[in-house]
């Protein structure tokens, strides 16, 4: 089935049916997040007028108006799980999306620095011990997050003091405490490097001609220059991929910071929108909604910016 | 910044050409690998270690190896745990691939409207999984869930989905009349469940990684084995999936991983109830609910342990039959 057969009007079938299935959430969720509790709850598939009015309970099909209040609600529910908003008068929503949106940038800004470094290292320059690091990178690359949670959660505790540490068994003293539980600190730094994104910027770079090396050599360009002013122009769409893969995994993330903070002012979105629905969203749910639509919005918002690099990225990524 | 005038090198005669580039390396290498090694490696150490001791929030006593004992005692819930993640890995991977495979075919072909239908179909993976895992329990809510409306309204028995602990085969069972054996239960409703919405994530991805492959393939390829009078089945069965067997190999190692460390999604949905209990559910509820941290770190390295013997050797079965 290669790209001469001629298009066959069941693949467009196949095509419309899998996009709509694709799709069909979002469209759920937006529509879910302007309804009233009563529209949200209504859901009657006895008739085709009461299947139109359970998606659509507005006009023509129903006599609601859209709840565009859910979305402010929803904000002020949230502020009721904490004292925060009652001290600082910021609301607690907000807060944890400056959280999400800082934790996000730095994680991506990190990543990509450490790893365009060291895979221009890998790439381009001979040294002893190339091929021991390299193969620790790959190491790194295999090894479940899950092994290594419960230990990293313990170096994040607070250092032992004098007197703990006397008493202390000499072997678990060694184990590095650096203090950043509760700080951003912990949300940020232990993922700024990334074995994927070395491994992956490294293919690419390896792909970009040498020649081009020694014409900016001749130039008098050093490492450092050729890497920022040639190498990672070049290499956009691994760096956007990188880049946005992080972000989206920075922007998911949960059980760390579960675990790693206390209070509701330190977390982010995931954390919120879960303590939302064991609350007020699991009761009512067109809340819950519009707290996932103001999550999700600034990602796909994100993605529709990048996506042409992205897709052909990620399709890249899988060859070889 | 090198010269290239001799000149300037011999004015530093410490350091040749050579030295520079390698101390270069290892400066543009360093803030990568250190943190790799502090939050990667030193932890799987510290985490054996721990593995070994009672640690709840604080170090209390080395107890050898009774961490593992206990996770390996027959009531222990590592057994349940462990099944419920070979279940969720072993059925969602072929599914999502096969249905990649599939679609990537499809939008291979000269399609109009292609480029739109790959950027809409990646929207489920970028999105936050917590969202949409909230969206999802609610579309499979028992009583004003769309899906079971949906059911409804085709005349068939609503279901209680993430709710429902008991097998996917007990119930056709009970729907047909036919008791089953007990040891044919089939993997729970909620898993299915869950694995329903795992494909929905994860398709629009491994569909974009097998058309990269699939452009790899020479098109010559396709024209010859055509002349030779080769049907679509014939081309698919000797060009198409020999040829696209690297990526289908790095598909599911990357699948697989991606269904032992899956969590979020699980988490929101079922908190791993109904049979979802998996490896990294567990492990975490140890951790955050109980504090266990020798536990949990037992079982992480228990289970791990058997899902990467598992992993290897479905890999090393696969590489027999994988054509570079």
């Amino acid at each position: 089935m290669g790209r001469l057969t001629r298009p066959n009007p069941l693949m467009y079938v196949i095509l419309i049916l899998v996009g709509t299935l694709a799709l069909a959430p979002f469209v759920w969720m937006v529509l879910s997040s302007v309804k009233s509790f009563g529209d949200f709850s209504f859901v009657d598939f006895s008739s085709l007028p009461n299947i139109m009015k359970s998606f659509w309970p507005w006009p023509p099909f129903g006599d609601s108006t859209p709840a565009l209040d859910n979305f402010a609600e929803a904000i002020r529910r949230i502020d009721r799980s904490s004292e925060y908003f009652k001290q600082t008068g910021i609301p607690l929503f907000f807060r944890q999306f400056i959280n999400t949106f800082g934790v996000s940038i730095a994680v991506v800004a990190g990543v990509v620095i450490t790893s365009s470094l060291a895979a221009y290292a890998f790439a381009m320059l001979e040294f002893p011990g190339r091929n021991v690091l390299f193969i620790i990178v790959l190491m790194t690359l295999m090894i479940p997050e899950e092994l290594v949670l419960v230990p990293r959660v313990i170096m994040m505790y607070e250092p032992l003091s004098a007197e703990a540490f006397a008493t202390t068994d000499s072997l678990i003293r060694l184990i590095p405490r650096t203090g950043w539980q509760n700080t951003v600190a912990a949300l940020t730094i232990p993922f700024m490097a990334s074995a994927f994104a070395i491994f992956m910027l490294r293919q690419y770079f390896m792909q970009i001609p040498k020649e081009l090396f020694d014409a900016a050599r001749i130039d008098g360009a050093g490492h450092l220059r050729y890497l920022t002013v040639m190498m990672l122009p070049l290499a956009k769409p691994a760096v956007m991929t990188v880049g946005l893969l992080q972000f989206i995994g920075s922007w998911n993330e949960f059980k760390w910071t579960q675990l790693v903070t206390r209070t509701l002012e330190q977390r982010t979105l995931s954390v919120s929108l879960q303590n939302f629905l064991q609350t007020d969203g699991g009761a009512e749910g067109q809340l819950a909604m519009a707290v996932a639509v103001m999550i999700v919005l600034p990602i796909i918002i994100l993605y529709f910016f990048t996506q042409q690099y992205f897709v052909e990225g990620v399709a890249k990524s899988g060859v070889k | 910044m090198a010269s290239i005038i001799p000149a300037a090198t011999t004015k530093r005669p410490t350091l040749s050409k050579k030295t520079r580039e390698a101390l270069l390396a290892y400066g543009m290498l360093s803030p990568a690998l250190l943190a790799l090694i502090f939050f990667t490696l030193i932890p799987v150490l510290i985490g054996f270690m721990i593995s070994l001791a009672s640690f709840r929030v604080i170090f209390r006593e080395w107890v050898g190896f009774d961490n593992y004992a206990n996770a390996l005692a027959p009531d222990s819930d590592m057994w349940s745990s462990l099944g419920a993640t070979i279940t969720y890995s072993f059925i969602s991977v072929p599914v999502q691939l096969g249905l990649a495979l599939l679609l990537a075919m499809v939008l291979y072909q000269k399609l109009r409207g292609r480029a739109i239908f790959r950027v809409v179909m990646f929207l489920p993976y970028i999105t936050s999984t917590v969202a949409s895992a909230a969206v999802w329990a609610r579309l499979f809510s028992p009583d004003a869930g769309l899906i079971n409306a949906i059911i409804k309204s085709l005349g068939g028995t609503p279901l209680k989905w993430l709710l429902e602990d008991k097998g996917i085969f007990t119930l056709i069972g009970q729907a047909a009349g036919i008791p089953l054996p007990s040891w044919l239960t089939g993997p729970s409703l909620a898993m299915v469940a869950v694995i329903i919405y795992t494909t929905w994530v994860f398709v629009g991805y491994d569909t974009t990684i097998f058309l990269g492959g699939l452009g790899n393939i020479p098109n010559e390829m396709y024209e010859a084995a055509k002349i030779d009078g080769a049907g679509n089945w014939q081309l698919f069965k000797n060009i198409t999936w020999p040829l696209l067997s690297p990526t289908t190999f790095f598909l599911s190692l990357v699948t697989i991983i991606g269904t032992f460390k899956a969590f979020n999604h699980i988490w929101v949905m079922t908190q791993g109830r109904n049979g979802t209990n998996t490896a990294a559910i567990l492990t975490y509820r140890q951790m955050y609910e109980f504090q266990r941290a020798g536990y949990a770190s037992a079982l992480a390295f228990l289970l791990f342990t058997v899902i990467l013997g598992i992993t290897i050797f479905q890999q090393w079965y696969g590489s027999r039959r994988v054509n570079y």
